[in-house]
């Protein structure tokens, strides 16, 4: 972010405005991911999974990242995505792109009810109330079995081909591309926003709240608007994720899954974009290697890990790149 | 319409527990007047601008602006309507660049900072206005840099640029070349003396050279009331102020 | 008449309910206003005091009241290392840090539960001269339950009583009003924070081992309960000792009436109810007036 010595032209087209300051190392992720795709076919399944959470990661990062609110209740906009596709599907709503977009919306949808609560309260009062959103979701969706099949899960959930063509099948290979192109298109969305004054005013908020006060700058109803998008952005995660794997359960509105994903984000780094990219695939890919045999030894390794990332490697990998970059930049002069 | 007051307070109060820190301040601001504020430490100076700029709320009294009651807005309304103030010690982006910095003012001002449809650098208005301002206040060279890094004269600047960025009607300045090294200053006081004549200015300061150049009129406060109101001159004649001031050190 | 009996009923066990909560919360207050640190592993102490109860008496065949008091003093020496060691370094970093920092804490504890005693709940073994009924004015009551308000009452007491009159008292209250001031009057903060810090463990371990049967020990602990510790110190007012006592007592009734009438949802009622009260007053319901 710099000054330009003149407005740029060239932003005035849609795509102008959307490819704006692109580099072209950011074509690496998506190569990258389609090169997995080829080179593993075995771990298929696993990519689609990294798709998602990358997305979902996404979308955390910009409340937490871009708009400075600290969240435990993230899981609940994405399980609430995850559901309402679910249960859309089960009833007979099956074509998954616009199944997808409804969801999404109604996800936002909760995320403007319970971010209009949360974002009165201050400081760590709002930790907490997005604790208790998360809990009171958790519950909801417990007693309401009918609908969500309780502690058993909602299944039976079963898409039409994507776009009439592309049918989900046990292999994961629909469900690979499908993912990955609903990822780039939110991606190229997360991307404008955080560029856009809407995304620099996220900045000032988090920089000095006070001065944007003193700027006229209408700070609840700012953060609530970036609380919402990224609620719907959630909700598309927990879309892709019913979708794909035809089933939901509880822990998608859980608070370990907020936990989950906030570590993910934290090892690649908040505020930077990409910390999602890296964080993802390296927690997905080291979940899938070492914590096969006990489940609790790796919650006890992610928790250690997590002290040690607060008291020595705050930002996680993407700060340590700046830094790294930054000593080799001086030395270089 | 030149008649009308921009700014008035009418029987303004505020105490913090038991401790009446403003009393019945009654001001009345001229359009594009040059008032000085000054009194002693402890004086109220200080919490009166944050009363006016809404960051305080007053226990009773009523704050108007070109006519219309401004004492239920929040600070981030009152600036909307045109009321854009300073710090005493910086209050800056300071992680972000002078740019970013002024950005944001100018983007708020336009009422385009909610947008998400376009990058800010494609912000044609916005960006040139930005430009502009900069070019200004003389901080052209500094547009990429991270304002942390600058020397704090020019930080000062930045701080007096976002207030400028919103076009304000009223301007309070809180001590604005506070803590700025002396060979520095003199831009500072410069900019300030050749603020638009359609700005109303409230300044608040210790330095009575500053004081006595800028000023068209002074308010003398003192344990939160007012003591003296007048012109230059007749304050510095007047007794009273005299012996407010008399056996205090200067500096705050 | 059936009605009257049903709400002595729940008001007594809102009421021992309520002790507990207390006990355990009370530190976490003191902590918080002291350290002004976000500290959402408190349940990690109540947790660690209630396996070490149970612990104790189950496979050392240590006495009720012995194993209180040495869970009291686990839990105590456990917190006043993590402080020293890890708390301390934290102390001023912004609220998403300790937040994170918390959050990695739980998971720890949370899997070394899991992995010692496994996932189940432990049983709690009240002795035997403890179980049953004791009868007060005409009525029958849950003989633990009537001790542990009785007990709770005791240790309450001990403790406003200490915070009231002795020094330690006094620097503690000091501190929460003015940190600065305070340490500029030569108060060793470090070591206050320390005493403080094993001072509220300590009691989030006894109230988490006398009140194992209400909150229950499994390795969710933390997790759980950790939304009702922090709704009494943010109704009772952060760094108070008071406040909390009157917004446990009432979340203790409020929260056991709504199981008591609304099975299905009673759970979710209270959140429902904070989620309201905080809307209108965000900066908390006995709150007096600190920024």
């Amino acid at each position: 972010m710099s000054a330009p010595d003149r407005a740029v032209p060239s932003a005035r087209s849609v795509f102008g405005r959307l490819a704006f300051g692109v580099k072209p190392w950011e074509a690496l992720p998506w190569a990258v991911a389609i090169a997995c795709f080829f080179l593993f076919p075995g771990y298929v399944p696993l990519f689609g999974q990294i798709v998602i959470m990358t997305l979902f990661a996404l979308s955390l990062d910009i409340v937490v990242g871009y708009a400075g609110i600290v969240t435990l209740g993230h899981a609940a906009l994405y399980g609430t995505g995850a559901y309402a596709s679910g249960i859309l599907a089960v009833h007979g709503w099956t074509e998954p792109i616009s199944n997808a977009l409804c969801a999404s919306l109604f996800a936002a949808l909760a995320g403007f009810i319970t971010g209009a609560v949360v974002l009165r309260a201050h400081g760590f009062i709002v930790v907490m109330l997005t604790l208790a959103v998360t809990v009171t979701f958790y519950e909801i969706a417990n007693h309401t079995g009918q609908w969500t099949g309780g502690d058993d899960g909602l299944r039976g959930i079963d898409m039409s081909p994507v776009l009439g063509r592309f049918e989900f099948d046990i292999y994961g290979d629909t469900a690979f591309f499908y993912g990955l192109a609903v990822l780039f298109v939110a991606f190229v969305f997360v991307r404008l926003l955080v560029n856009s004054p809407f995304g620099w005013s996220l900045k000032g908020i988090r920089e000095n709240l006070g001065r944007m006060h003193a700027i006229g700058c209408p700070v609840y109803w700012r953060l609530l608007q970036a609380y919402t998008i990224a609620a719907g952005l959630a909700g598309l995660a927990g879309a892709l994720q019913a979708q794909t794997t035809q089933y939901v359960a509880l822990r998608a509105l859980s608070f370990d899954l907020s936990g989950d994903v906030l570590i993910m984000l934290i090892i690649g780094g908040i505020g930077r974009l990409y910390g999602a990219f890296i964080g993802v695939p390296i927690y997905l890919l080291a979940q899938d290697k070492l914590s096969a045999q006990d489940p609790a030894n790796w919650y006890f390794w992610m928790g250690i890990m997590l002290i040690v990332i607060v008291l020595f490697a705050r930002g996680g990998l993407l700060a340590l790149a700046a830094r790294l970059t930054e000593l080799v930049r001086r030395r270089w002069r | 319409m030149s008649d009308m007051p921009c700014l008035e307070t009418h029987a303004l109060c505020k105490s913090f527990g038991a401790l009446q820190v403003i009393q019945n301040v009654e001001l009345t601001l001229a359009v594009g007047e040059r008032r000085a504020l000054i009194g002693p430490n402890g004086a109220g100076k200080t919490t009166l601008i944050n009363l006016l700029a809404g960051r305080l709320r007053p226990d009773s009294g009523s704050i108007v602006m070109g006519g219309t009651e401004i004492t239920a807005l929040t600070e981030a309304g009152r600036a909307r309507a045109g009321l854009a103030r300073t710090f005493q010690i910086n209050s800056l982006f300071r992680n972000l660049t002078v740019f970013e910095n002024i950005f944001l003012a100018v983007s708020e001002r336009l009422g385009t900072a909610h947008s998400i449809l376009r990058p800010a650098l494609a912000e044609e208005e916005a960006v040139a206005l930005s430009e502009e301002l900069m070019r200004d206040l003389g901080l052209a060279a500094d547009a990429r840099l991270v304002v942390q890094q600058l020397p704090y004269g020019h930080q000062r600047l930045v701080e007096i640029a976002i207030a400028l960025a919103l076009k304000p009607k009223v301007l309070l300045l809180d001590e604005p070349a506070a803590g700025v090294p002396a060979g520095e200053s003199g831009v500072i006081l410069e900019l300030i003396e050749a603020l638009p004549k359609d700005i109303t200015v409230l300044l608040i300061d210790h330095d009575m050279d500053v004081v006595f150049r800028f000023a068209s009129r002074i308010t003398v406060l003192a344990q939160g009331m007012i003591l003296a109101e007048g012109a230059p001159d007749d304050i510095a004649r007047d007794p009273r102020v005299r012996e407010v001031y008399l056996g205090k050190g200067r500096h705050g | 008449m059936g009605d009257w009996s049903v709400l002595v009923s729940i008001a007594f066990l809102g009421f021992a309910y309520g002790m507990v909560l207390y006990l355990i919360s009370v530190g976490l207050s003191v902590t918080m206003g002291l350290m002004g640190f976000v500290n959402l592993a408190h349940g990690v102490f109540a947790m660690a005091g209630g396996y070490a109860t149970v612990t104790l008496m189950n496979r050392y065949g240590v006495p009720f009241f012995a194993a209180l008091a040495g869970a009291f003093v686990i839990v105590a020496l456990l917190g006043l290392v993590l402080e020293r060691t890890l708390y301390a370094r934290l102390y001023g970093t912004s609220d998403f840090d300790q937040v994170l920092f918390s959050i990695g804490l739980i998971f720890v504890s949370m899997a070394v539960a899991r992995h010692f005693w496994g996932p189940l709940t432990q049983p709690m073994l009240v002795p035997a001269y403890l179980k049953g009924a004791i009868t007060i004015f005409g009525r029958d009551f849950p003989a633990y339950r009537v001790f542990l308000i009785a007990l709770s009452v005791v240790i309450i007491t001990i403790l406003w009583l200490t915070l009231e009159h002795s020094r330690f008292g006094a620097l503690v209250r000091a501190a929460v009003d003015n940190r600065r001031m305070a340490q500029s009057l030569g108060v060793n903060t470090g070591r206050l924070f320390a005493q403080t810090f094993a001072l509220g463990s300590g009691l989030a371990g006894l109230g988490g081992g006398l009140g194992a049967d209400i909150l229950v020990i499994a390795p969710g602990y933390p997790i759980q309960y950790i939304l009702y510790f922090m709704i009494v110190v943010i109704l009772g007012g952060l760094g108070t000792i008071r406040g909390p006592f009157l917004a446990a007592l009432l979340l203790g009734v409020a929260d056991t009436a709504c199981r008591y009438f609304w099975p299905q949802i009673g759970a979710v009622f209270i959140f429902l109810l904070v989620f309201i009260i905080l809307f209108f007053r965000p900066q908390g319901l006995l709150h007096r007036g600190r920024a």
